[in-house]
């Protein structure tokens, strides 16, 4: 012991400290985060010295400025009279609109068309293969011109608007739609259906207790869809049933009233849709095969049902390896959405562009741009990460 | 080893972190040494800098580029166009990427003082109009409440439309797409019922795109003061004088009968001192702006004066078919001036 300690202090005091492997750990990072520090330092101090010598005003005290711009789409309210700042909410929450619907239909869309690959009929395999290696081969930029161009130039004009259903008006303006006139029963019928959601999960908590404990089954399913239906209807029958629809009608230019969905919007969600569903589908196609055979042919040995085999046994496997690349999918959907500058859909980046134009502070509203990507990217990673470890092989 | 590479690569940004950038050289001596004039223009807009079959750059705006390099490097043909949009216009003067901005740009407070720029005269006096297919039936803006609306983004177009219809308590949809063939066919579609932008954007887009120009009418009412000025960069006051008065050169020689035929025979047997003094063949007008003696001269002999420019690009012999009315020189009843040029 007392030779050993020797033997130590011996070789420490020898040895340089530059080769102690604790002291270069340290030095190194002391010198990485110095030069990155550095290289941001020298940019920003020479872009502040650049705006500065060419007079830019810069800084964030535009976003207080009336903006003095219209937009067409907004889910709050906003005119013209409104401040930058709230043009760029208004632009977030576009973003925000397509994204979170795109990324819902890519992975519907995408699951039916991986599976349809590997189906057993020829004619829906073959298909769904066409479908995958044309939509991920063409430019997603060029689809949404397509979109954008079959959606205004094949439509008529409002005045000729095709009308398949009544209060249903289908033009190069959009898809117009009756829709119910705002009531406070809106609101409650939406505190019942929270409600349901809850019971529904209770209810499957409990239907799976039993099981556990009796053998016993219980149609949990379909009570819950029961639930989810009749919470919110008894709601509104309560209210008094208050049920005023407002009925879109051409009213000189275009429609008004009622529900719109406009051809930026269609274009754009049917675009990101379309093209972010084909990669989901290969993804969905390899998750699935790379579940061993042998595992489903024990289930059906064991007596299980087909369903129940994909449900049980192939699916739970097969998500462990589909989350991680969809994740990456449903960031490249957010992404893309700002390709909407080049077909018209008001979402940030169009907002920031032309606040940009108006103001001039193009650093600031880069700035805003890189700060709401990266805030929007880090949630959809943390909940699919989340997701993930939720599904994680959980092991004894 | 690596160790002391690191060293000397953090010295060098310690270094580089401290230094400012070296100061600019001035906006003529950048030109003269590369030998052409970087000038900012549209994307393509008939009448004002429009690329033709060949690939040239024809129109006002892209006139008034050549003129300024033929009264700094003596070529009317030392001209780079650089194409850019709506949007991007102020951040390629802005970062040097062009020297002028010739890009039927309006003149106004903000752009002015934020923008870090400055202007020079106007070249053409517009206001922004609608245009709509002559079936819907509509006689004057007052009538378009509730209409679809087609402009581009970032730019006064975009702001004096939503101005209109908050003034006069109507309500409107705009579309707003950036790319100016992307708007065109967006209107010419059917997506919008309108189409606004400066008259004479409105006019060179009937004239070029419309299959049947007569099928669309440009309304009466005019509801901006649209100042198409060039800009230049803030802090160069030698360049900023040089295209001033480059463009007030134009219009002194339309007022003084002086043209692109006439001038040679002008600069040897003129008697005008007016004449004499804008050609350089008396006094040292040139060398007050940095330039040669015969600044003026090779701008009105190679590009024309500004009537020239005029009538040449968006006159009554072209599909734009515009008068001159504002534009017509001040003796005549427009608001063409020219400062004296002595």
């Amino acid at each position: 012991m007392a030779l050993n300690a020797e033997r130590d202090t011996r070789v420490s005091s020898s040895t340089p400290f530059w080769y102690d492997p604790k002291f270069r750990a340290i030095f190194f990072q002391i010198v990485t985060l110095a030069a990155v520090i550095g290289g941001i330092g020298y940019l920003v101090g020479n872009t502040i010295t650049n705006l500065e010598r060419q007079n830019v005003a810069s800084g964030f005290a535009f976003l207080d400025r009336e903006a003095g711009f219209a937009i067409a789409e907004h889910m709050v309210s906003y005119s013209a009279a409104d401040t930058y700042g709230r043009a760029f909410v208004v632009g977030i929450l576009n973003t925000f609109r397509v994204a979170l619907l795109g990324i819902i239909l890519a992975t519907i869309i995408g699951v039916i068309m991986g599976v349809a690959r590997l189906s057993n009929n020829w004619l829906v395999a073959k298909l769904a293969s066409i479908y995958v290696e044309v939509m991920r081969n063409i430019p997603l930029l060029l689809q949404l011109f397509i979109w954008y161009g079959v959606i205004t130039v094949s439509l008529p004009g409002p005045r000729d608007a095709l009308n398949p259903i009544t209060g249903v008006f289908l033009s190069n303006r959009g898809f117009m739609v009756p829709a119910p006139v705002e009531h406070p029963i809106h609101f409650y019928m939406g505190i019942a259906f929270l409600l349901a959601l809850v019971a529904s999960y209770l209810l499957y908590r409990w239907a799976k207790r039993r099981q556990i404990a009796t053998g016993q089954q219980f149609p949990v399913y379909r009570t819950a869809l029961a639930l989810l239906i009749g919470f919110p209807l008894i709601a509104w029958v309560v209210g008094g049933a208050p049920a005023v629809v407002e009925v879109p009608e051409l009213r000189g230019f275009n429609f008004r009233g009622g529900m719109s969905l406009t051809p930026e919007f269609a274009a754009l969600l049917f675009g990101l849709t379309f093209y972010t569903a084909a990669f989901i589908a290969e993804i969905v196609r390899g998750g699935i095969l790379a579940v061993s055979h042998g595992q489903s042919e024990a289930a059906f040995a064991l007596g299980l049902r087909r369903g129940m085999v994909l449900r049980f046994i192939v699916l739970p496997q097969a998500l462990r390896i589909i989350i991680p690349p969809t994740t990456s999918q449903y960031l490249n959907l957010t992404k893309n959405s700002s390709l909407a500058v080049a077909i018209g859909y008001p979402d940030l980046v169009s907002i920031g562009n032309t606040t940009m134009n108006q103001t001039g502070q193009a650093v600031e509203a880069i700035a805003i741009f890189m700060a709401v990507y990266l805030v929007l990217s880090l949630t959809i990673s943390v909940l699919m990460n989340w997701y993930n470890r939720a599904i994680a092989l959980v092991e004894r | 080893m690596r160790l002391k590479s690191l060293l000397a690569a953090g010295a060098v940004v310690v270094i580089a972190g401290s230094a400012l950038p070296a100061a600019a050289q001035g906006t003529l001596d950048q030109i003269v040494e590369r030998g052409e004039v970087n000038c900012g223009v549209t994307t393509g807009l008939a009448g004002f800098s429009n690329p033709d079959s060949e690939g040239n750059w024809t129109g006002l705006d892209a006139d008034i580029c050549r003129a300024v390099a033929a009264a700094i490097l003596g070529d009317a043909e030392a001209v780079n166009f650089v194409p850019a949009t709506a949007q991007q216009r102020f951040q390629v003067l802005q970062s040097g990427e062009v020297d002028l901005l010739s890009r039927v740009t309006t003149w106004t407070l903000t752009r002015d003082t934020s923008l870090g720029l400055n202007f020079a005269p106007t070249t053409f006096y517009d206001g922004q109009g609608f245009m709509i297919p002559k079936d819907l039936g509509v006689t004057s803006a007052m009538e378009l409440d509730g209409a679809t609306v087609c402009v581009q983004p970032g730019t006064t177009t975009e702001l004096n439309l939503a101005d209109f219809f908050r003034a006069n308590d109507m309500e409107f949809e705009p579309v707003v797409i950036e790319q100016l063939d992307e708007v065109n066919a967006a209107y010419f579609s059917g997506r919008c019922d309108v189409y606004t932008t400066d008259a004479s954007g409105l006019a060179a887009t009937r004239a070029s795109v419309a299959e049947n120009p007569d099928d669309h009418i440009i309304l009466p009412e005019l509801i901006s003061k649209e100042p198409l000025s060039p800009a230049v960069r803030q802090g160069d006051d030698q360049f900023l004088d040089i295209v001033k008065w480059v463009v007030y050169a134009l219009i002194e020689a339309e007022e003084y009968g002086v043209n692109s035929e006439n001038v040679d025979d002008l600069l040897e047997n003129s008697s005008n001192p007016v004449v004499r003094r804008l050609l350089g063949a008396s006094d040292e007008l040139g060398g007050h702006l940095g330039l040669s003696n015969e600044w003026a001269y090779n701008a009105i002999k190679q590009v024309g004066n500004y009537g020239e420019i005029f009538e040449r690009n968006v006159g009554s012999e072209t599909p734009l078919n515009l008068e001159r009315g504002y534009n017509d020189l001040w003796t005549r009843g427009g608001l063409m001036y020219a400062m004296p040029v002595r």
